[in-house]
């Protein structure tokens, strides 16, 4: 399985600056791509264009050759967010968020550490670390094929990174999941990525800001 | 000539009250005994595994627990107690706290404002002019609201309400994810600065490879308890670390061979008896699990048998 995105472009507002100008990347679903990339370039925007939240101006997204709109229901391409304190909703216990995903198996809970108690709590009485590891859980739905993990890790500690980078690399190997991993670490990306591509400023047109 | 303590928390502990079944209440022990001292003219971190109560330790001192919430232990700033009256008179002032969560910034004012407190004399728009600088944030920054800037880019206004006034003691909770190595980096060096002209502050952060560029002193806390306090110079080598946990962390940096341990901190309702790192650590031994001193190790400070 292959995920396409050709020439796409996008803007928030009419004369807003250009987020992405034809950007283009392939990925295989036995890969795991690292996107390295200055604060305010758009990644974010990116992940967000890929899993569906929004829409391009211009370009395609493609997985399997098909458009990635065409997918109704649930969406092999599967975002976790960087901050899961705005990715669950505050309104709903924990163990309800999961059921918001797709068939999450009990192991995968398990692999991440969730403690059973945590279960019924509400996203405010969790801490950030234990919240990430929810929003992961519920993104490894039985139908994802393409899992998009936008700094996931910066609010855990070292040993629980290692751990969970341990258990999504392992679980994607297995289910033959592709990766797309964006991070300002880059020992992280040596250590999880199979390959790693280093995106520049000019190409984002980060216009007007002061060079350091 | 030793500087001035400006602040020192000793044995802090922090007890939810939750709602069990009906009216059945149930008391959580999130933070147990945690020991840290801030200096003037210091940077210390606060490294520790996630939910280990790095962020309440910030709520406690600024006085900003939830209501169901207790504190318990000793908080000293300047050398007095700092009482529930002195932290409301003197925070957002003396004290000045960083938040981890972008979502303390209000989602409907815009920037400027935000940070100026509403102030609009010049002074203040100045200042604040001068920050965006530092910060490499556009100046049209000011008019957008929090939801058109980048994780990255509200970060950075966090960062910059903290520094409008000049605080005696900062702490900053969390204040680099999402920023790429060069902007966390100068963030930091600005908490170094800070200090430098004579503030104290704690830097609450998972980065402990960033951390150890910029800070004096590294406090380790797991399952809401101190379990070391080295020197940032102690990680230049695992052996000069003294707790296995340190270790363990500095082991799972990714330079450093990206090792993990199995298993996750106990959780506060079944902690072990002794060292709560006990379950998970391979040198244990019988007297591990009984009463641990927490004392001076080769300059630093430790909880080990």
């Amino acid at each position: 399985m292959k995920l396409e995105v050709k020439n796409l472009s996008y803007q928030y507002t009419k004369k807003g600056r250009k987020i992405l100008k034809d950007f283009s990347l392939t990925v295989e679903n036995t890969e795991r791509v690292g996107l390295a990339a200055p604060s305010g370039y758009g990644k974010t925007t990116l992940c967000k264009l890929l899993s569906g939240y929004l829409e391009p101006d211009q370009g395609e997204i493609l997985l399997d050759g098909k458009p990635i709109s065409s997918y109704g229901g649930y969406c092999p391409v599967q975002m976790i967010w960087q901050q899961p304190e705005f990715a669950l909703n505050p309104r709903l216990r924990v163990k309800e968020a999961i059921r918001e995903g797709d068939q999450i198996e009990e192991r995968i809970l398990r692999e991440l550490g969730i403690e059973e108690d945590w279960m019924n709590r509400f996203p405010a009485e969790l801490s950030g670390g234990e919240l990430q590891r929810f929003s992961i859980a519920r993104a490894l739905g039985k139908r994802t094929r393409f899992l998009l993990a936008d700094e996931i890790t910066t609010m855990l500690d070292l040993i629980t990174q290692s751990q969970i980078w341990h258990f999504l690399l392992k679980e994607a190997e297995k289910r033959k999941i592709g990766l797309i991993v964006v991070s300002h670490d880059s020992e992280l990306l040596d250590r999880v990525c199979t390959r790693i591509i280093p995106l520049e400023e000019e190409k984002g047109e980060q216009s007007g800001q002061a060079p350091s | 000539m030793e500087k001035e303590t400006v602040l020192k928390i000793e044995h802090m502990n922090i007890v939810f009250t939750q709602y069990d079944r009906g009216m059945h209440q149930t008391e959580l022990p999130v933070i147990r005994n945690l020991d840290v001292e801030v200096r003037r003219g210091e940077v210390v971190a606060v490294v520790g595994s996630s939910g280990s109560g790095k962020s309440l330790l910030a709520h406690g001192v600024m006085g900003v627990l939830p209501y169901n919430a207790r504190m318990g232990g000793d908080i000293q700033y300047l050398g007095e107690k700092l009482t529930k009256e002195r932290i409301e008179k003197l925070r957002g002032k003396e004290i000045v706290m960083v938040p981890q969560s972008i979502s303390s910034l209000n989602p409907l004012m815009k920037i400027g404002p935000q940070i100026r407190k509403g102030k609009k004399d010049p002074a203040s728009q100045e200042k604040l002019k001068a920050i965006f600088r530092r910060y490499d944030l556009e100046e049209k920054t000011e008019e957008l609201y929090p939801f058109e800037l980048s994780g990255g880019m509200n970060r950075r206004v966090l960062i910059s309400t903290a520094v409008m006034e000049e605080p005696r003691l900062v702490i900053a909770d969390e204040p680099t994810p999402g920023l790429d190595k060069k902007t966390a980096k100068r963030a930091m060096e600005h908490f170094r600065n800070l200090a430098d002209m004579g503030a104290a502050v704690l830097v609450i952060t998972h980065d402990l490879e960033l951390a150890l560029e910029t800070v004096d002193r590294i406090a380790v806390f797991y399952g809401g308890t101190t379990i070391e306090e080295a020197r940032a110079e102690d990680f230049q080598r695992e052996e000069n670390l003294r707790h296995p946990y340190t270790k363990a962390l500095w082991r799972a940096m990714p330079r450093h061979g990206f090792q993990y341990i199995e298993g996750s901190q106990p959780y506060v309702k079944n902690l072990p008896k002794g060292c709560i790192f006990s379950p998970r650590c391979s040198q244990c031994q019988e007297a591990c699990r009984g009463e641990i001193p927490y004392r001076e190790v080769r300059g630093g400070k430790v909880e080990i048998r």
